[in-house]
Protein backbone atom coordinates (compact mmCIF):
# COMPACT_ATOMS: atom_id res chain seq x y z
CA UNK A 1 0.00 0.00 0.00
CA UNK A 2 3.13 2.25 0.89
CA UNK A 3 5.31 3.68 -1.36
CA UNK A 4 9.09 1.24 -1.59
CA UNK A 5 12.35 3.56 -1.66
CA UNK A 6 14.57 1.26 0.56
CA UNK A 7 16.18 -1.28 1.75
CA UNK A 8 15.04 -2.24 4.94
CA UNK A 9 14.53 -6.05 6.34
CA UNK A 10 11.31 -7.82 4.79
CA UNK A 11 9.17 -8.54 7.33
CA UNK A 12 10.49 -5.43 9.21
CA UNK A 13 7.99 -3.44 10.92
CA UNK A 14 9.94 0.01 10.57
CA UNK A 15 8.12 3.28 9.14
CA UNK A 16 9.74 5.74 7.68
CA UNK A 17 8.30 9.43 6.75
CA UNK A 18 10.14 11.76 4.24
CA UNK A 19 9.01 14.76 3.17
CA UNK A 20 5.66 14.31 3.31
CA UNK A 21 3.05 17.11 2.44
CA UNK A 22 -0.26 16.64 2.25
CA UNK A 23 -2.61 19.70 1.25
CA UNK A 24 -5.98 20.05 0.68
CA UNK A 25 -8.07 23.19 -0.22
CA UNK A 26 -5.21 25.30 -1.03
CA UNK A 27 -3.73 24.34 2.74
CA UNK A 28 -0.93 22.26 3.87
CA UNK A 29 -2.71 19.96 6.29
CA UNK A 30 0.54 18.07 7.26
CA UNK A 31 3.79 18.71 7.19
CA UNK A 32 6.71 16.16 8.10
CA UNK A 33 10.80 16.80 6.94
CA UNK A 34 11.52 13.15 8.38
CA UNK A 35 10.47 10.58 11.44
CA UNK A 36 10.85 7.15 11.36
CA UNK A 37 9.00 4.91 14.41
CA UNK A 38 11.39 1.80 14.51
CA UNK A 39 10.26 0.63 18.21
CA UNK A 40 8.84 -2.74 18.61
CA UNK A 41 6.37 -1.45 21.34
CA UNK A 42 3.50 0.36 20.69
CA UNK A 43 3.87 4.16 19.22
CA UNK A 44 0.88 6.72 20.31
CA UNK A 45 0.44 9.48 18.07
CA UNK A 46 -1.32 12.41 20.29
CA UNK A 47 -1.92 16.00 19.62
CA UNK A 48 -5.09 18.41 19.66
CA UNK A 49 -8.20 18.06 17.46
CA UNK A 50 -7.46 18.97 13.88
CA UNK A 51 -3.53 18.55 13.85
CA UNK A 52 -3.32 16.22 11.64
CA UNK A 53 -3.34 12.62 13.31
CA UNK A 54 -5.78 10.94 11.75
CA UNK A 55 -4.35 12.14 8.54
CA UNK A 56 -0.84 10.72 9.29
CA UNK A 57 -2.45 7.22 9.78
CA UNK A 58 -4.27 7.03 6.80
CA UNK A 59 -1.07 8.53 4.77
CA UNK A 60 0.72 5.61 6.48
CA UNK A 61 -1.78 3.35 5.90
CA UNK A 62 -1.82 4.14 1.82
CA UNK A 63 -5.17 5.27 2.43
CA UNK A 64 -4.65 8.21 0.55
CA UNK A 65 -1.61 9.35 -1.42
CA UNK A 66 0.61 12.37 0.21
CA UNK A 67 1.20 15.41 -2.43
CA UNK A 68 4.68 15.19 -1.81
CA UNK A 69 6.83 12.91 0.04
CA UNK A 70 6.95 9.15 0.43
CA UNK A 71 5.90 6.96 2.96
CA UNK A 72 7.22 3.42 3.75
CA UNK A 73 6.43 0.66 5.72
CA UNK A 74 8.57 -2.20 6.48
CA UNK A 75 9.98 -3.44 3.11
CA UNK A 76 7.67 -1.82 1.16
CA UNK A 77 5.70 -5.20 1.15
CA UNK A 78 5.08 -5.71 4.90
CA UNK A 79 1.17 -6.70 5.80
CA UNK A 80 -0.72 -3.85 7.66
CA UNK A 81 -3.94 -3.39 8.91
CA UNK A 82 -5.75 -0.42 10.18
CA UNK A 83 -9.13 -0.19 12.41
CA UNK A 84 -11.25 2.54 12.57
CA UNK A 85 -13.04 4.79 14.96
CA UNK A 86 -16.13 3.45 14.16
CA UNK A 87 -16.12 0.04 13.16
CA UNK A 88 -17.00 -0.76 9.80
CA UNK A 89 -18.86 -3.68 9.75
CA UNK A 90 -20.16 -5.98 6.65
CA UNK A 91 -23.93 -7.04 7.23
CA UNK A 92 -23.60 -10.56 8.16
CA UNK A 93 -22.29 -13.02 10.82
CA UNK A 94 -18.98 -11.92 13.56
CA UNK A 95 -18.00 -15.16 11.83
CA UNK A 96 -18.58 -14.03 8.37
CA UNK A 97 -16.89 -10.38 8.82
CA UNK A 98 -13.80 -12.68 10.01
CA UNK A 99 -13.73 -15.38 7.21
CA UNK A 100 -14.31 -12.48 4.79
CA UNK A 101 -10.73 -10.37 5.41
CA UNK A 102 -9.32 -14.03 5.64
CA UNK A 103 -10.52 -14.93 1.79
CA UNK A 104 -10.18 -11.46 0.36
CA UNK A 105 -6.26 -11.38 1.80
CA UNK A 106 -5.79 -14.35 0.30
CA UNK A 107 -5.34 -16.72 3.06
CA UNK A 108 -5.04 -20.67 1.78
CA UNK A 109 -8.24 -22.16 2.43
CA UNK A 110 -7.01 -24.92 4.40
CA UNK A 111 -5.46 -22.09 7.10
CA UNK A 112 -8.90 -20.36 7.28
CA UNK A 113 -11.07 -22.44 9.45
CA UNK A 114 -8.47 -22.83 11.94
CA UNK A 115 -7.34 -18.80 11.91
CA UNK A 116 -11.28 -17.82 12.23
CA UNK A 117 -11.32 -20.06 15.63
CA UNK A 118 -7.80 -18.24 16.91
CA UNK A 119 -9.19 -14.82 16.00
CA UNK A 120 -12.88 -15.10 17.59
CA UNK A 121 -10.83 -16.86 20.73
CA UNK A 122 -8.93 -14.13 21.10
CA UNK A 123 -11.39 -11.50 20.47
CA UNK A 124 -13.44 -12.93 23.15
CA UNK A 125 -16.38 -13.78 20.59
CA UNK A 126 -16.79 -17.41 19.65
CA UNK A 127 -19.32 -17.33 21.49
CA UNK A 128 -21.02 -14.68 19.33
CA UNK A 129 -19.76 -16.41 15.96
CA UNK A 130 -22.98 -16.73 14.31
CA UNK A 131 -24.49 -13.49 15.41
CA UNK A 132 -24.98 -10.79 12.80
CA UNK A 133 -21.95 -8.30 13.57
CA UNK A 134 -24.26 -5.39 13.69
CA UNK A 135 -26.33 -6.56 16.55
CA UNK A 136 -22.75 -6.51 18.61
CA UNK A 137 -22.42 -4.14 21.47
CA UNK A 138 -19.68 -1.43 20.95
CA UNK A 139 -16.98 -3.36 22.72
CA UNK A 140 -17.79 -6.26 20.98
CA UNK A 141 -18.48 -4.42 17.32
CA UNK A 142 -14.99 -2.90 18.07
CA UNK A 143 -12.86 -6.07 19.12
CA UNK A 144 -14.48 -7.66 15.88
CA UNK A 145 -13.22 -5.32 13.79
CA UNK A 146 -9.81 -5.55 15.89
CA UNK A 147 -9.40 -9.70 15.24
CA UNK A 148 -10.80 -8.88 11.72
CA UNK A 149 -7.49 -6.56 10.88
CA UNK A 150 -5.37 -9.52 12.35
CA UNK A 151 -6.70 -12.08 9.38
CA UNK A 152 -3.26 -11.36 7.61
CA UNK A 153 -1.17 -11.40 10.24
CA UNK A 154 -0.19 -7.77 9.87
CA UNK A 155 3.71 -6.82 11.12
CA UNK A 156 2.17 -3.46 11.51
CA UNK A 157 -1.37 -2.71 12.89
CA UNK A 158 -2.73 1.25 12.63
CA UNK A 159 -5.39 2.26 15.23
CA UNK A 160 -7.43 5.13 14.76
CA UNK A 161 -8.96 6.30 18.07
CA UNK A 162 -10.34 2.54 18.68
CA UNK A 163 -11.75 3.46 22.33
CA UNK A 164 -13.40 7.16 21.49
CA UNK A 165 -16.71 5.86 21.73
CA UNK A 166 -16.68 3.06 24.14
CA UNK A 167 -17.88 2.96 27.74
CA UNK A 168 -14.82 2.13 30.62
CA UNK A 169 -15.63 -1.53 30.17
CA UNK A 170 -15.44 -1.98 26.56
CA UNK A 171 -12.41 0.29 26.38
CA UNK A 172 -10.34 -1.85 29.28
CA UNK A 173 -11.49 -4.90 27.43
CA UNK A 174 -10.16 -3.25 23.95
CA UNK A 175 -6.92 -2.08 25.98
CA UNK A 176 -6.24 -5.13 27.14
CA UNK A 177 -6.53 -6.70 23.26
CA UNK A 178 -4.28 -4.27 22.20
CA UNK A 179 -1.74 -5.36 24.85
CA UNK A 180 -1.70 -8.85 23.72
CA UNK A 181 -1.68 -7.86 19.74
CA UNK A 182 1.62 -6.05 20.68
CA UNK A 183 3.15 -8.25 22.54
CA UNK A 184 2.51 -10.83 20.04
CA UNK A 185 4.74 -8.91 18.13
CA UNK A 186 2.72 -6.62 15.75
CA UNK A 187 4.32 -3.59 15.86
CA UNK A 188 1.15 -0.97 17.04
CA UNK A 189 0.57 2.65 16.02
CA UNK A 190 -2.14 4.21 17.44
CA UNK A 191 -4.10 7.54 17.44
CA UNK A 192 -5.86 8.44 20.61
CA UNK A 193 -6.58 10.91 23.10
CA UNK A 194 -7.01 8.76 26.17
CA UNK A 195 -3.88 10.31 27.71
CA UNK A 196 -4.07 7.51 30.19
CA UNK A 197 -4.88 4.64 27.39
CA UNK A 198 -1.43 5.95 26.02
CA UNK A 199 0.42 6.30 29.10
CA UNK A 200 0.03 2.76 29.90
CA UNK A 201 0.09 1.21 26.46
CA UNK A 202 2.95 3.55 24.63
CA UNK A 203 6.33 3.54 24.51
CA UNK A 204 6.99 6.21 22.35
CA UNK A 205 4.68 9.55 21.76
CA UNK A 206 4.62 11.19 18.65
CA UNK A 207 3.11 14.57 19.19
CA UNK A 208 1.51 16.40 16.49
CA UNK A 209 0.45 20.32 16.26
CA UNK A 210 -0.71 21.99 13.27
CA UNK A 211 0.15 19.34 11.33
CA UNK A 212 3.48 19.03 12.10
CA UNK A 213 5.57 16.49 14.69
CA UNK A 214 6.44 18.51 17.18
CA UNK A 215 8.08 15.67 19.22
CA UNK A 216 9.51 12.29 19.10
CA UNK A 217 10.08 10.49 22.66
CA UNK A 218 9.81 8.01 24.86
CA UNK A 219 6.92 7.50 27.11
CA UNK A 220 7.53 8.48 30.44
CA UNK A 221 10.03 11.57 28.90
CA UNK A 222 6.79 13.05 26.86
CA UNK A 223 4.07 12.68 30.27
CA UNK A 224 7.18 14.23 32.69
CA UNK A 225 8.85 16.56 30.60
CA UNK A 226 7.29 17.42 27.53
CA UNK A 227 9.79 19.49 25.60
CA UNK A 228 8.12 21.30 23.49
CA UNK A 229 5.85 24.55 24.68
CA UNK A 230 2.51 22.76 22.52
CA UNK A 231 3.02 19.83 24.39
CA UNK A 232 3.07 21.36 27.89
CA UNK A 233 -0.24 23.12 26.99
CA UNK A 234 -1.59 20.38 25.64
CA UNK A 235 -1.07 18.49 29.04
CA UNK A 236 -2.24 20.83 31.29
CA UNK A 237 -5.62 20.64 29.87
CA UNK A 238 -6.17 16.73 30.10
CA UNK A 239 -6.04 14.71 33.54
CA UNK A 240 -3.44 11.77 32.53
CA UNK A 241 -4.88 8.67 34.72
CA UNK A 242 -2.03 6.04 35.58
CA UNK B 1 -74.90 0.85 -10.73
CA UNK B 2 -76.49 -2.40 -11.58
CA UNK B 3 -73.93 -3.17 -14.07
CA UNK B 4 -71.31 -2.08 -12.23
CA UNK B 5 -71.91 -4.81 -9.78
CA UNK B 6 -72.27 -7.34 -12.47
CA UNK B 7 -69.19 -6.66 -13.53
CA UNK B 8 -67.53 -7.52 -10.74
CA UNK B 9 -69.23 -10.50 -10.05
CA UNK B 10 -68.60 -12.00 -13.02
CA UNK B 11 -65.02 -10.91 -13.16
CA UNK B 12 -64.85 -12.39 -9.76
CA UNK B 13 -65.90 -15.86 -11.33
CA UNK B 14 -64.06 -15.65 -13.41
CA UNK B 15 -61.24 -15.86 -11.27
CA UNK B 16 -62.82 -17.84 -9.07
CA UNK B 17 -63.65 -20.59 -12.00
CA UNK B 18 -60.01 -20.86 -13.12
CA UNK B 19 -61.24 -19.37 -16.60
CA UNK B 20 -58.50 -21.07 -19.09
CA UNK B 21 -58.32 -17.88 -21.06
CA UNK B 22 -57.74 -15.47 -17.97
CA UNK B 23 -55.09 -17.46 -16.50
CA UNK B 24 -53.28 -17.78 -19.42
CA UNK B 25 -52.88 -14.21 -20.25
CA UNK B 26 -51.42 -13.36 -16.98
CA UNK B 27 -49.36 -16.65 -16.82
CA UNK B 28 -47.83 -14.46 -20.05
CA UNK B 29 -47.30 -11.64 -18.46
CA UNK B 30 -45.41 -12.94 -15.87
CA UNK B 31 -43.50 -15.19 -17.90
CA UNK B 32 -42.88 -11.54 -19.92
CA UNK B 33 -42.24 -9.06 -17.12
CA UNK B 34 -40.05 -11.70 -14.80
CA UNK B 35 -38.00 -12.51 -18.15
CA UNK B 36 -37.16 -8.74 -18.40
CA UNK B 37 -36.78 -8.31 -15.25
CA UNK B 38 -33.92 -10.64 -14.88
CA UNK B 39 -32.24 -9.66 -17.89
CA UNK B 40 -32.53 -6.09 -16.66
CA UNK B 41 -31.10 -7.08 -13.69
CA UNK B 42 -28.16 -9.04 -15.22
CA UNK B 43 -27.13 -6.16 -17.20
CA UNK B 44 -28.02 -3.50 -14.59
CA UNK B 45 -26.82 -4.54 -11.58
CA UNK B 46 -23.14 -4.79 -12.79
CA UNK B 47 -23.48 -1.80 -14.71
CA UNK B 48 -25.09 0.24 -11.63
CA UNK B 49 -22.25 -0.30 -9.51
CA UNK B 50 -19.22 -0.01 -12.35
CA UNK B 51 -20.87 3.44 -12.68
CA UNK B 52 -20.57 3.90 -8.55
CA UNK B 53 -17.46 2.89 -8.32
CA UNK B 54 -15.28 3.53 -11.37
CA UNK B 55 -14.22 6.81 -12.55
CA UNK B 56 -13.83 7.57 -15.64
CA UNK B 57 -14.03 10.40 -18.73
CA UNK B 58 -17.79 10.99 -19.64
CA UNK B 59 -19.06 9.00 -15.93
CA UNK B 60 -21.07 11.95 -15.17
CA UNK B 61 -22.77 12.22 -18.57
CA UNK B 62 -23.29 8.33 -18.59
CA UNK B 63 -25.10 8.56 -14.84
CA UNK B 64 -27.38 11.47 -16.19
CA UNK B 65 -28.26 9.80 -19.37
CA UNK B 66 -29.02 6.22 -17.08
CA UNK B 67 -31.09 8.56 -14.77
CA UNK B 68 -32.88 10.16 -17.43
CA UNK B 69 -33.85 7.06 -19.44
CA UNK B 70 -36.10 5.67 -16.27
CA UNK B 71 -38.30 7.93 -17.66
CA UNK B 72 -38.59 6.57 -21.14
CA UNK B 73 -42.15 6.90 -22.93
CA UNK B 74 -43.49 3.23 -23.05
CA UNK B 75 -44.64 4.31 -26.43
CA UNK B 76 -41.36 5.65 -27.67
CA UNK B 77 -39.73 2.59 -26.55
CA UNK B 78 -42.73 0.81 -28.63
CA UNK B 79 -41.92 2.14 -32.06
CA UNK B 80 -38.62 1.89 -31.52
CA UNK B 81 -38.22 -1.53 -30.96
CA UNK B 82 -41.15 -1.83 -33.66
CA UNK B 83 -38.93 -0.41 -36.08
CA UNK B 84 -35.76 -3.09 -35.50
CA UNK B 85 -37.48 -5.54 -35.81
CA UNK B 86 -40.16 -4.65 -38.34
CA UNK B 87 -39.33 -6.40 -41.64
CA UNK B 88 -37.32 -3.82 -43.15
CA UNK B 89 -35.76 -2.72 -39.74
CA UNK B 90 -32.16 -4.15 -39.12
CA UNK B 91 -33.07 -7.15 -36.89
CA UNK B 92 -36.04 -8.24 -39.25
CA UNK B 93 -34.44 -11.21 -40.49
CA UNK B 94 -34.82 -12.22 -36.27
CA UNK B 95 -38.28 -12.32 -37.18
CA UNK B 96 -39.33 -11.25 -33.76
CA UNK B 97 -41.77 -8.61 -34.14
CA UNK B 98 -45.46 -9.75 -32.64
CA UNK B 99 -44.00 -12.76 -30.56
CA UNK B 100 -43.11 -12.36 -26.74
CA UNK B 101 -39.44 -12.01 -27.70
CA UNK B 102 -40.61 -8.71 -28.62
CA UNK B 103 -42.48 -7.95 -25.72
CA UNK B 104 -39.29 -8.94 -23.65
CA UNK B 105 -36.90 -6.67 -25.64
CA UNK B 106 -39.15 -3.78 -25.24
CA UNK B 107 -40.10 -4.35 -21.19
CA UNK B 108 -36.43 -4.84 -20.82
CA UNK B 109 -35.24 -1.75 -22.44
CA UNK B 110 -37.89 0.05 -20.37
CA UNK B 111 -36.54 -1.53 -16.93
CA UNK B 112 -32.61 -1.39 -17.41
CA UNK B 113 -32.20 1.90 -16.63
CA UNK B 114 -34.18 1.99 -13.39
CA UNK B 115 -32.31 -0.83 -12.34
CA UNK B 116 -28.74 0.18 -13.20
CA UNK B 117 -29.63 3.91 -12.16
CA UNK B 118 -31.21 2.62 -8.77
CA UNK B 119 -28.32 0.44 -8.30
CA UNK B 120 -25.65 2.78 -9.27
CA UNK B 121 -27.28 5.16 -6.20
CA UNK B 122 -27.44 2.65 -3.70
CA UNK B 123 -23.78 0.82 -4.46
CA UNK B 124 -22.54 4.54 -4.20
CA UNK B 125 -24.16 5.16 -0.81
CA UNK B 126 -22.52 2.01 0.21
CA UNK B 127 -19.24 2.07 -1.03
CA UNK B 128 -19.26 5.88 1.01
CA UNK B 129 -19.81 3.79 3.93
CA UNK B 130 -17.22 0.89 3.51
CA UNK B 131 -14.22 2.12 1.07
CA UNK B 132 -11.93 2.50 3.77
CA UNK B 133 -12.25 -0.47 4.74
CA UNK B 134 -12.74 -2.69 1.65
CA UNK B 135 -9.31 -0.39 0.38
CA UNK B 136 -7.54 -1.46 4.08
CA UNK B 137 -8.43 -5.20 2.97
CA UNK B 138 -6.35 -4.30 -0.66
CA UNK B 139 -10.20 -4.34 -2.02
CA UNK B 140 -10.13 -1.60 -4.81
CA UNK B 141 -11.83 -0.77 -7.95
CA UNK B 142 -13.87 -3.57 -9.08
CA UNK B 143 -12.89 -6.46 -7.22
CA UNK B 144 -14.97 -4.39 -4.93
CA UNK B 145 -18.03 -4.75 -6.84
CA UNK B 146 -19.46 -7.88 -5.76
CA UNK B 147 -19.05 -7.36 -2.18
CA UNK B 148 -20.98 -3.98 -2.54
CA UNK B 149 -23.82 -5.79 -4.62
CA UNK B 150 -24.22 -8.52 -1.45
CA UNK B 151 -24.20 -5.68 1.18
CA UNK B 152 -26.81 -4.21 -0.51
CA UNK B 153 -28.63 -7.16 -1.73
CA UNK B 154 -32.27 -6.28 0.54
CA UNK B 155 -31.99 -2.71 -1.04
CA UNK B 156 -31.56 -4.20 -4.60
CA UNK B 157 -34.74 -6.07 -3.62
CA UNK B 158 -36.42 -3.07 -3.58
CA UNK B 159 -35.06 -1.84 -6.91
CA UNK B 160 -35.83 -5.11 -8.49
CA UNK B 161 -39.84 -4.77 -7.03
CA UNK B 162 -39.44 -1.26 -9.06
CA UNK B 163 -38.48 -2.69 -12.20
CA UNK B 164 -41.22 -5.51 -11.91
CA UNK B 165 -43.99 -2.80 -11.27
CA UNK B 166 -42.58 -0.80 -14.42
CA UNK B 167 -42.58 -3.93 -16.49
CA UNK B 168 -45.94 -5.41 -15.09
CA UNK B 169 -48.07 -2.21 -15.25
CA UNK B 170 -46.64 -1.45 -19.15
CA UNK B 171 -49.07 -1.39 -21.73
CA UNK B 172 -47.72 1.23 -24.34
CA UNK B 173 -44.67 -0.39 -25.78
CA UNK B 174 -46.08 -4.46 -25.68
CA UNK B 175 -49.04 -3.53 -27.65
CA UNK B 176 -46.59 -2.09 -30.41
CA UNK B 177 -44.48 -4.56 -30.57
CA UNK B 178 -46.63 -7.95 -29.78
CA UNK B 179 -49.78 -6.66 -31.21
CA UNK B 180 -52.05 -8.08 -28.61
CA UNK B 181 -52.63 -11.35 -30.58
CA UNK B 182 -55.35 -13.69 -29.04
CA UNK B 183 -53.34 -16.81 -26.97
CA UNK B 184 -50.05 -15.09 -28.23
CA UNK B 185 -49.19 -12.43 -27.26
CA UNK B 186 -51.86 -10.75 -25.30
CA UNK B 187 -51.04 -9.80 -21.55
CA UNK B 188 -53.09 -8.37 -18.66
CA UNK B 189 -52.82 -4.50 -19.58
CA UNK B 190 -53.49 -5.32 -23.51
CA UNK B 191 -56.32 -7.98 -22.78
CA UNK B 192 -57.50 -4.64 -20.15
CA UNK B 193 -57.75 -2.00 -22.51
CA UNK B 194 -59.46 -4.26 -25.17
CA UNK B 195 -61.96 -5.62 -23.41
CA UNK B 196 -62.77 -2.71 -21.88
CA UNK B 197 -63.04 -1.33 -25.47
CA UNK B 198 -65.31 -3.61 -26.41
CA UNK B 199 -67.17 -3.20 -23.34
CA UNK B 200 -66.39 -6.47 -21.68
CA UNK B 201 -65.66 -5.24 -17.97
CA UNK B 202 -65.75 -8.38 -15.73
CA UNK B 203 -62.87 -9.78 -18.04
CA UNK B 204 -61.48 -6.20 -17.43
CA UNK B 205 -62.09 -5.71 -14.18
CA UNK B 206 -60.75 -9.46 -12.98
CA UNK B 207 -57.60 -8.67 -14.89
CA UNK B 208 -57.43 -5.57 -13.12
CA UNK B 209 -58.25 -6.71 -9.63
CA UNK B 210 -55.31 -9.78 -10.00
CA UNK B 211 -52.90 -7.30 -11.62
CA UNK B 212 -53.34 -5.02 -8.22
CA UNK B 213 -53.16 -8.14 -6.48
CA UNK B 214 -49.51 -8.99 -8.42
CA UNK B 215 -48.31 -5.91 -7.86
CA UNK B 216 -49.48 -5.92 -3.40
CA UNK B 217 -48.14 -9.14 -3.27
CA UNK B 218 -44.71 -8.68 -4.59
CA UNK B 219 -44.84 -5.67 -2.28
CA UNK B 220 -45.39 -7.40 0.15
CA UNK B 221 -42.41 -9.98 -0.09
CA UNK B 222 -40.12 -7.07 -0.49
CA UNK B 223 -41.16 -5.41 2.40
CA UNK B 224 -41.36 -8.90 4.02
CA UNK B 225 -37.28 -9.31 3.31
CA UNK B 226 -36.32 -5.73 4.25
CA UNK B 227 -38.10 -6.37 7.69
CA UNK B 228 -36.43 -9.48 8.63
CA UNK B 229 -33.18 -7.93 7.08
CA UNK B 230 -33.29 -5.14 9.87
CA UNK B 231 -34.16 -7.85 12.58
CA UNK B 232 -31.36 -10.21 11.47
CA UNK B 233 -28.58 -7.62 10.60
CA UNK B 234 -30.09 -4.31 12.69
CA UNK B 235 -29.17 -2.41 10.19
Amino acid sequence: MSEACGADRPGDATIRVRGLKFRSGGQDLLEIADLKIDTPAPTMILGPNGAGKSLLLRLMHGLIPPSEGSVRVGSGGTAQAMVFQAPILLRRSVASNIMYALKVQHVARKRREGRLNELLELGGLARRARQPARTLSGGEQQRLAMVRALANEPKVLFLDEPTSSLDPHGSQQLEALIAKVAAGGTKVVMVTHDLGLASRLGEEIVFLHHGQVREQTPEAEFFERPRSQEARSFLSRHLVLP
Amino acid sequence: MHDFAQAFAQGLDLILSGDSDLWKVVLLSLKVSLTAVLISALIGMPLGALLAVKRFAGRSWLIVLVNALMGLPPVVVGLLVYMLLSRSGPLGVLQLLYTPAAMIIAQTILVLPIIAALTRQLVEDLEGEYSEQLRSFGVVGLRAVPTLLWEGRFGLSTILAAGFGRAIAEVGAVIIVGGNINHVTRVMTTTIALETSRGNLAMALALGGILILIAIGVNAVVTALGLTQRRVTNV
